[in-house]
Protein backbone atom coordinates (compact mmCIF):
# COMPACT_ATOMS: atom_id res chain seq x y z
CA UNK A 1 0.00 0.00 0.00
CA UNK A 2 2.69 2.49 0.99
CA UNK A 3 4.25 1.40 -2.73
CA UNK A 4 1.09 2.40 -4.45
CA UNK A 5 0.76 5.76 -2.36
CA UNK A 6 4.55 6.50 -3.32
CA UNK A 7 3.57 5.95 -6.88
CA UNK A 8 0.82 7.59 -6.49
CA UNK A 9 2.12 11.07 -4.56
CA UNK A 10 5.16 11.26 -7.45
CA UNK A 11 2.49 10.99 -10.45
CA UNK A 12 0.20 13.97 -8.47
CA UNK A 13 3.25 15.84 -7.96
CA UNK A 14 5.00 15.40 -11.39
CA UNK A 15 1.10 16.14 -13.50
CA UNK A 16 1.08 19.32 -11.25
CA UNK A 17 4.90 20.40 -12.12
CA UNK A 18 4.50 19.79 -15.77
CA UNK A 19 1.20 21.27 -15.28
CA UNK A 20 2.70 24.40 -14.47
CA UNK A 21 5.95 24.26 -16.81
CA UNK A 22 4.31 23.76 -20.12
CA UNK A 23 3.58 26.44 -22.53
CA UNK A 24 0.26 25.22 -24.23
CA UNK A 25 -2.82 25.37 -22.20
CA UNK A 26 -4.49 22.43 -23.52
CA UNK A 27 -1.71 20.66 -22.49
CA UNK A 28 -2.32 21.79 -18.76
CA UNK A 29 -5.59 20.79 -18.79
CA UNK A 30 -4.82 17.32 -19.68
CA UNK A 31 -2.22 17.61 -16.89
CA UNK A 32 -5.03 18.54 -14.68
CA UNK A 33 -7.51 15.75 -15.60
CA UNK A 34 -4.25 13.40 -14.62
CA UNK A 35 -3.77 14.88 -11.58
CA UNK A 36 -7.52 14.75 -10.46
CA UNK A 37 -7.17 11.22 -11.41
CA UNK A 38 -4.22 10.38 -9.63
CA UNK A 39 -6.03 12.04 -6.25
CA UNK A 40 -9.27 10.52 -6.24
CA UNK A 41 -7.28 6.91 -6.31
CA UNK A 42 -5.79 8.41 -3.38
CA UNK A 43 -9.62 9.18 -2.09
CA UNK A 44 -10.14 5.80 -2.84
CA UNK A 45 -7.53 4.69 -0.61
CA UNK A 46 -8.49 6.36 2.35
CA UNK A 47 -11.88 5.19 2.28
CA UNK A 48 -13.79 7.64 0.47
CA UNK A 49 -15.43 6.01 -2.50
CA UNK A 50 -18.37 8.25 -2.95
CA UNK A 51 -15.88 11.92 -3.20
CA UNK A 52 -13.95 9.66 -5.45
CA UNK A 53 -16.02 9.13 -7.66
CA UNK A 54 -17.56 12.82 -7.66
CA UNK A 55 -14.30 13.83 -8.11
CA UNK A 56 -13.84 12.35 -11.01
CA UNK A 57 -17.13 13.34 -12.44
CA UNK A 58 -17.44 16.56 -11.47
CA UNK A 59 -13.73 17.99 -11.72
CA UNK A 60 -12.17 15.61 -14.18
CA UNK A 61 -15.60 15.32 -16.03
CA UNK A 62 -17.44 19.15 -16.46
CA UNK A 63 -14.60 21.07 -15.12
CA UNK A 64 -12.37 20.41 -17.60
CA UNK A 65 -14.41 20.23 -19.89
CA UNK A 66 -15.21 23.29 -19.72
CA UNK A 67 -11.70 24.84 -19.81
CA UNK A 68 -11.17 22.79 -22.73
CA UNK A 69 -14.31 24.25 -24.57
CA UNK A 70 -13.15 28.15 -23.64
CA UNK A 71 -9.41 27.25 -24.12
CA UNK A 72 -10.74 26.19 -27.88
CA UNK A 73 -13.03 28.81 -28.08
CA UNK A 74 -10.53 31.34 -27.26
CA UNK A 75 -8.21 30.09 -29.13
CA UNK A 76 -5.84 30.96 -26.45
CA UNK A 77 -3.43 28.17 -26.45
CA UNK A 78 -0.44 30.15 -26.15
CA UNK A 79 0.37 34.20 -24.89
CA UNK A 80 1.80 35.91 -27.53
CA UNK A 81 5.22 37.63 -25.95
CA UNK A 82 8.27 36.35 -24.01
CA UNK A 83 9.03 35.96 -20.23
CA UNK A 84 7.16 36.65 -16.94
CA UNK A 85 7.93 39.94 -15.19
CA UNK A 86 11.66 39.30 -13.91
CA UNK A 87 10.61 40.32 -10.36
CA UNK A 88 8.14 38.53 -10.14
CA UNK A 89 9.70 35.15 -9.96
CA UNK A 90 12.22 36.84 -7.86
CA UNK A 91 9.64 37.60 -5.20
CA UNK A 92 7.24 34.26 -6.16
CA UNK A 93 10.35 31.91 -5.10
CA UNK A 94 11.07 32.85 -1.92
CA UNK A 95 7.52 33.31 -0.76
CA UNK A 96 6.14 30.09 -1.50
CA UNK A 97 9.53 28.57 0.26
CA UNK A 98 8.65 30.31 2.65
CA UNK A 99 5.18 28.81 3.08
CA UNK A 100 6.93 25.39 2.23
CA UNK A 101 8.86 25.81 5.48
CA UNK A 102 5.89 26.92 7.45
CA UNK A 103 4.11 23.67 6.17
CA UNK A 104 6.97 21.59 7.00
CA UNK A 105 7.40 23.10 10.78
CA UNK A 106 3.86 22.60 11.71
CA UNK A 107 3.57 18.88 10.16
CA UNK A 108 6.96 17.82 12.07
CA UNK A 109 5.31 19.59 15.04
CA UNK A 110 2.63 17.22 14.46
CA UNK A 111 4.73 14.28 13.67
CA UNK A 112 4.06 11.31 15.82
CA UNK A 113 0.80 12.42 17.11
CA UNK A 114 -0.58 11.42 13.98
CA UNK A 115 -2.36 8.02 13.30
CA UNK A 116 -1.26 5.23 10.59
CA UNK A 117 -3.70 5.07 8.22
CA UNK A 118 -4.56 1.51 7.30
CA UNK A 119 -7.53 0.04 5.00
CA UNK A 120 -10.97 1.68 5.94
CA UNK A 121 -13.54 -0.48 7.91
CA UNK A 122 -15.84 -2.46 5.55
CA UNK A 123 -19.32 0.37 4.82
CA UNK A 124 -16.83 3.28 5.69
CA UNK A 125 -17.42 6.18 3.16
CA UNK A 126 -20.34 4.82 1.68
CA UNK A 127 -22.81 6.60 -0.66
CA UNK A 128 -25.82 5.34 1.86
CA UNK A 129 -23.90 6.99 4.77
CA UNK A 130 -22.64 10.91 3.05
CA UNK A 131 -26.69 10.60 2.05
CA UNK A 132 -27.89 10.37 5.63
CA UNK A 133 -25.30 12.46 7.04
CA UNK A 134 -25.68 15.25 4.10
CA UNK A 135 -29.65 15.58 4.42
CA UNK A 136 -30.09 15.68 7.89
CA UNK A 137 -27.11 17.25 9.31
CA UNK A 138 -26.38 18.88 6.27
CA UNK A 139 -29.50 19.97 4.89
CA UNK A 140 -29.64 23.32 4.94
CA UNK A 141 -26.03 24.24 3.59
CA UNK A 142 -27.10 21.48 0.77
CA UNK A 143 -29.85 23.63 -0.33
CA UNK A 144 -28.03 26.90 -0.05
CA UNK A 145 -25.11 24.94 -2.39
CA UNK A 146 -28.06 24.13 -4.30
CA UNK A 147 -29.23 28.02 -5.21
CA UNK A 148 -25.65 28.98 -5.35
CA UNK A 149 -25.32 26.49 -8.59
CA UNK A 150 -28.08 28.30 -9.91
CA UNK A 151 -26.81 31.92 -9.12
CA UNK A 152 -23.63 30.88 -10.98
CA UNK A 153 -25.13 29.51 -13.57
CA UNK A 154 -27.58 32.75 -14.12
CA UNK A 155 -24.89 34.82 -13.59
CA UNK A 156 -23.05 32.82 -16.22
CA UNK A 157 -25.51 33.20 -18.95
CA UNK A 158 -25.79 36.99 -18.10
CA UNK A 159 -22.21 37.47 -18.55
CA UNK A 160 -22.12 35.42 -21.68
CA UNK A 161 -24.99 36.25 -23.54
CA UNK A 162 -24.60 37.56 -27.53
CA UNK A 163 -24.36 41.19 -27.12
CA UNK A 164 -26.95 42.74 -30.01
CA UNK A 165 -26.18 43.04 -32.83
CA UNK A 166 -23.48 45.97 -33.82
CA UNK A 167 -23.91 47.70 -30.30
CA UNK A 168 -21.04 46.40 -27.65
CA UNK A 169 -21.75 47.19 -24.15
CA UNK A 170 -18.46 49.37 -24.27
CA UNK A 171 -20.65 51.57 -26.84
CA UNK A 172 -23.78 51.81 -24.57
CA UNK A 173 -21.37 52.96 -21.89
CA UNK A 174 -19.32 55.43 -24.01
CA UNK A 175 -22.93 57.16 -25.02
CA UNK A 176 -24.42 57.35 -21.96
CA UNK A 177 -21.50 59.24 -20.67
CA UNK A 178 -21.56 61.75 -23.94
CA UNK A 179 -25.01 61.79 -22.88
CA UNK A 180 -23.93 62.81 -20.09
CA UNK A 181 -21.56 65.65 -21.15
CA UNK B 1 3.60 -2.81 5.59
CA UNK B 2 -0.69 -2.22 5.03
CA UNK B 3 -0.20 1.24 6.92
CA UNK B 4 0.51 4.44 5.88
CA UNK B 5 1.41 7.43 8.91
CA UNK B 6 -1.08 10.44 7.92
CA UNK B 7 1.90 12.80 7.87
CA UNK B 8 2.85 11.57 4.02
CA UNK B 9 -0.54 12.53 3.18
CA UNK B 10 -0.51 15.99 4.23
CA UNK B 11 2.72 16.34 3.10
CA UNK B 12 1.30 15.85 -0.62
CA UNK B 13 -1.00 18.06 0.29
CA UNK B 14 1.23 20.77 1.37
CA UNK B 15 3.47 19.78 -2.04
CA UNK B 16 0.30 20.30 -4.34
CA UNK B 17 -0.90 23.66 -2.31
CA UNK B 18 2.51 25.16 -2.58
CA UNK B 19 2.68 24.23 -6.56
CA UNK B 20 -1.00 25.56 -6.83
CA UNK B 21 0.45 28.79 -5.27
CA UNK B 22 3.65 28.73 -7.35
CA UNK B 23 1.19 28.63 -10.75
CA UNK B 24 -1.01 31.85 -8.89
CA UNK B 25 2.18 33.77 -9.09
CA UNK B 26 4.05 32.79 -12.01
CA UNK B 27 1.87 32.46 -15.44
CA UNK B 28 0.48 35.14 -16.94
CA UNK B 29 -1.95 33.20 -18.41
CA UNK B 30 -5.38 33.68 -17.26
CA UNK B 31 -6.64 30.10 -17.32
CA UNK B 32 -3.42 28.02 -16.19
CA UNK B 33 -3.94 30.64 -13.13
CA UNK B 34 -7.58 29.15 -13.12
CA UNK B 35 -6.29 25.44 -13.16
CA UNK B 36 -4.32 26.12 -10.77
CA UNK B 37 -6.44 27.57 -8.06
CA UNK B 38 -8.56 23.94 -8.61
CA UNK B 39 -5.09 22.78 -7.77
CA UNK B 40 -5.15 24.89 -4.53
CA UNK B 41 -8.73 23.53 -4.04
CA UNK B 42 -8.25 19.93 -4.74
CA UNK B 43 -4.59 19.78 -2.16
CA UNK B 44 -6.98 21.30 0.56
CA UNK B 45 -9.97 18.64 -0.44
CA UNK B 46 -7.08 15.91 0.54
CA UNK B 47 -6.44 17.30 3.67
CA UNK B 48 -10.03 17.03 4.55
CA UNK B 49 -9.77 13.59 3.13
CA UNK B 50 -7.33 12.69 5.48
CA UNK B 51 -8.46 13.97 8.57
CA UNK B 52 -12.11 12.62 7.78
CA UNK B 53 -10.68 9.21 7.42
CA UNK B 54 -7.96 10.11 10.69
CA UNK B 55 -10.91 10.76 12.92
CA UNK B 56 -13.49 8.39 11.37
CA UNK B 57 -15.70 11.10 10.76
CA UNK B 58 -17.73 11.41 7.82
CA UNK B 59 -18.95 15.16 7.91
CA UNK B 60 -15.56 15.88 6.27
CA UNK B 61 -16.12 14.33 3.44
CA UNK B 62 -19.64 16.11 3.87
CA UNK B 63 -18.03 19.45 3.47
CA UNK B 64 -15.30 18.56 0.65
CA UNK B 65 -18.30 17.99 -1.34
CA UNK B 66 -19.69 21.17 -0.50
CA UNK B 67 -16.24 22.48 -1.49
CA UNK B 68 -16.67 20.72 -5.03
CA UNK B 69 -19.78 21.98 -5.67
CA UNK B 70 -19.02 25.90 -4.43
CA UNK B 71 -15.41 25.14 -7.12
CA UNK B 72 -17.61 24.14 -9.85
CA UNK B 73 -20.18 27.62 -9.55
CA UNK B 74 -16.87 29.44 -9.16
CA UNK B 75 -15.37 27.72 -12.38
CA UNK B 76 -18.69 28.47 -14.36
CA UNK B 77 -18.73 32.33 -13.27
CA UNK B 78 -14.94 32.62 -14.26
CA UNK B 79 -14.89 31.03 -17.81
CA UNK B 80 -17.87 33.40 -18.35
CA UNK B 81 -15.22 36.30 -17.17
CA UNK B 82 -13.12 35.47 -19.08
CA UNK B 83 -14.78 34.93 -22.08
CA UNK B 84 -16.05 38.51 -21.51
CA UNK B 85 -12.26 39.99 -21.07
CA UNK B 86 -11.26 38.05 -24.09
CA UNK B 87 -13.97 39.96 -25.86
CA UNK B 88 -12.99 43.29 -24.92
CA UNK B 89 -9.30 43.09 -24.68
CA UNK B 90 -8.61 40.49 -27.18
CA UNK B 91 -6.04 38.57 -24.68
CA UNK B 92 -6.19 36.87 -21.89
CA UNK B 93 -2.84 38.09 -20.75
CA UNK B 94 -2.75 38.80 -16.63
CA UNK B 95 -0.35 41.53 -17.45
CA UNK B 96 -2.86 43.29 -19.45
CA UNK B 97 -5.75 43.63 -17.76
CA UNK B 98 -4.90 46.81 -15.74
CA UNK B 99 -7.34 49.24 -16.74
CA UNK B 100 -10.55 49.59 -15.26
CA UNK B 101 -13.71 50.53 -17.28
CA UNK B 102 -13.10 48.42 -20.00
Amino acid sequence: MLIVFIVLAFVAVGTAVSMLVTRNAIYSALFLVLNFGTVAILYLILGAPFIALSQITVYAGSVVVLFLFVIMLLGAEKLPGGEPLRWQRFLAFPLVILLVADFAVNINRLGGTLALIDLPPRGYGEPVEIGKVLFTQYALPFEITAIILLVAVVGAIVLARPQQAGVSRRDLYKRDTQERK
Amino acid sequence: MNTIPAEYYLILSAILFSLGILGVLLRRNALVVFMSLELMFNAGNLAFITFARMYQTISAQVVVFFVMTVAAAEVAIGLALMVEIFRTKRSIDIDQMNSLKG
